[in-house]
């Protein structure tokens, strides 16, 4: 566990002692960026507005006591919302999605020499495959988190609306009661580290793929696992550490 | 010139190259022959500095590469050329950006004019003329392996080294993307390293060859030179191949004017 964690430091320190050029790395960032952040918001978007709905019914559904107003629903939707719901499943999702994206990329890449090739030539092969893509995790996780705060409250709104469960008066007043600020940050925050853990730890298992075909699929696998565990424990620290 | 000095690499106790020393000259290909698991890809691995040697040194033009700096080895590096057994062309750019991206990576300072016209000359040197817009997925294997040629030579590499160019392609194909190595070699008076164990790579263009046997060298010289050679272990490799002991009945026969007749005669009628 410890050699583990030791080699993962020092892949780090490699990506970043010897980078490429600023102009390559700014396109390779827009390429990943793209990857990694477009062509994720229709899943993202998918699953948190239906998180933010389900919440919203379900917390309807267990709020039976007449002395707690409807606002309650919600404020409670919110708070889960930006909490927890929004930036962790988030990344769960997008552990699944981009984490083996990634890993299965790096590791076709690497049984099939194109890394050894890159090394031959001379060119630092983390810097040039992995820092983009850490950096374009980091930068677009929270824009997705930030949409997905949304698409959830949205959806919340629509299933207690349309489903006759409250009025939209009363959601909205609760959306509004004792609103913090610092609970964005804080779910910023946990988009930011998130994305790092995702990509380092994907980037990592699939970097150092060996074997073939089946090792790669096992790399995703290991890949996504491993991310979902660190984001769990990450979710606990930051949880503990900043709130 | 590379000069391999003392060579050694073990993995987990298994020794596989037992203090390899040899030279890979300049304005030859080199060919590095030997059977299945004699320690060839090794050898070519710590030479382009995929790999560390345990013990032992490499110099590149009287430049000593292992061991060095980072700056030296990545100058060093800069310098060298490499066809992969299975091509290693990048999957997401097409046959002309996979030839183009060294010299975008390693000469910045070239203009997109010049890189464009020595992408050009490298297709057309490759016979690709029209395959630029592909993607490696839409090419055959030859044509993958003259991509990878292409994309070795493109920034003008000093030193050029082919991981069994031939493997996975037919007979005449393998003899084109030989005879175009060859002629790179010849023209621009590079150092080429060849891993091989194909007799028709040996008899067409084994200008220096290095026979390998478990991990030590056993045998060098060139093509004329090894039909003949004492070394059993390399006259059981080489005369394992059939047309091999045809050859050389025909010549033990006929003497070297039949073997000249006989490569002489068109395949039609053999």
């Amino acid at each position: 566990m410890l050699k583990v964690f030791g080699s993962f430091v020092l892949f780090l320190q490699n990506m970043v002692s010897r980078t490429e050029r600023l102009r390559g790395l700014w396109n390779r960032f827009i390429e990943e960026a793209t990857l990694i952040g477009v062509d994720s918001i229709f899943i993202v978007g998918i699953v948190s507005a239906f998180i933010g709905a389900v919440t919203c019914i379900q917390i309807a559904y267990n709020l039976t006591n007449p002395l707690i107003p409807k606002s309650t629903i919600g404020y409670m939707v919110r708070e889960m919302t930006i909490l927890e719901l929004a930036p962790t499943i988030t990344s769960i999702v997008l552990a699944g999605k981009v984490g083996s994206s990634i890993a299965g990329g790096l590791g076709t890449m690497r049984i099939t020499e194109q890394i050894s090739a890159l090394e031959v030539m001379g060119i630092n092969a983390t810097s040039y495959l992995v820092l983009p893509r850490i950096l374009a995790s980091m930068f677009m996780f929270p824009l997705l988190v930030i949409l997905a705060m949304a698409l959830s409250i949205l959806g919340g709104y629509l299933a207690g609306t349309l489903s006759g469960v409250m009025a939209a008066q009363d959601y909205i007043e609760g959306i509004r009661t004792d609103f913090v600020p610092y609970n964005i940050f804080f779910a910023l925050i946990k988009a930011v580290v998130f994305a790092f853990l995702v990509s380092g730890i994907s980037s990592y298992k699939g970097f150092y793929t060996q074997g073939g075909a089946l090792e790669v699929g096992a790399a995703s696998t290991a890949a996504v696992t491993n991310s979902i565990i660190a984001i769990l424990l990450a979710d606990y620290v930051l949880a503990a550490v900043l709130l | 010139m590379i000069e391999i000095s003392n060579i050694q690499k073990g993995f987990d106790g298994n020794q596989v190259l037992k203090g390899i020393s040899c030279t890979l000259e300049t304005g030859k290909c080199n060919l590095l022959l030997g059977g299945s698991g004699t320690g060839k890809s090794v050898l070519l691995q710590c030479i382009v500095g995929l790999m560390k040697p345990d013990i032992g040194s490499i110099t590149f033009d009287g430049t000593v590469y292992t061991n060095s700096k980072v700056d030296i080895r990545q100058e060093i590096r800069r310098k060298i050329g490499m066809l992969f057994q299975g091509s290693a062309l990048f999957d997401s750019m097409t046959v002309a950006k996979n030839v183009e991206f060294p010299l975008q990576m390693l000469t910045p300072d070239m203009t997109p004019e010049e890189r464009r016209d020595r992408v050009e000359g490298g297709l057309k040197r490759g016979g690709l003329e029209n395959a630029g817009d592909k993607m490696p997925s839409e090419i055959s294997g030859g044509m993958k392996k003259r991509v990878g040629i292409a994309r070795a030579i493109a920034p003008n590499c000093t030193y050029l080294f082919c991981d069994e160019p031939n493997s996975g392609l037919d007979p005449a194909t393998s003899i084109k993307i030989d005879e175009l190595i060859y002629e790179i070699t010849h023209e621009y008076n590079i150092t080429t390293a060849i891993i091989t164990h194909d007799m028709n790579s040996v008899v067409g263009i084994g200008d220096h060859i290095i026979f390998l046997h478990q991990g030590k060298k056993l045998w060098d010289g060139n093509k004329e030179e090894i039909l003949n050679a004492q070394v059993p272990e390399l006259r059981e490799f080489i005369f394992s191949s059939s047309l091999v002991r045809a050859a050389k009945r025909v010549e033990e026969e006929d003497g070297p004017q039949g073997l000249e007749q006989l490569a002489a005669e068109p395949l039609s009628d053999l």
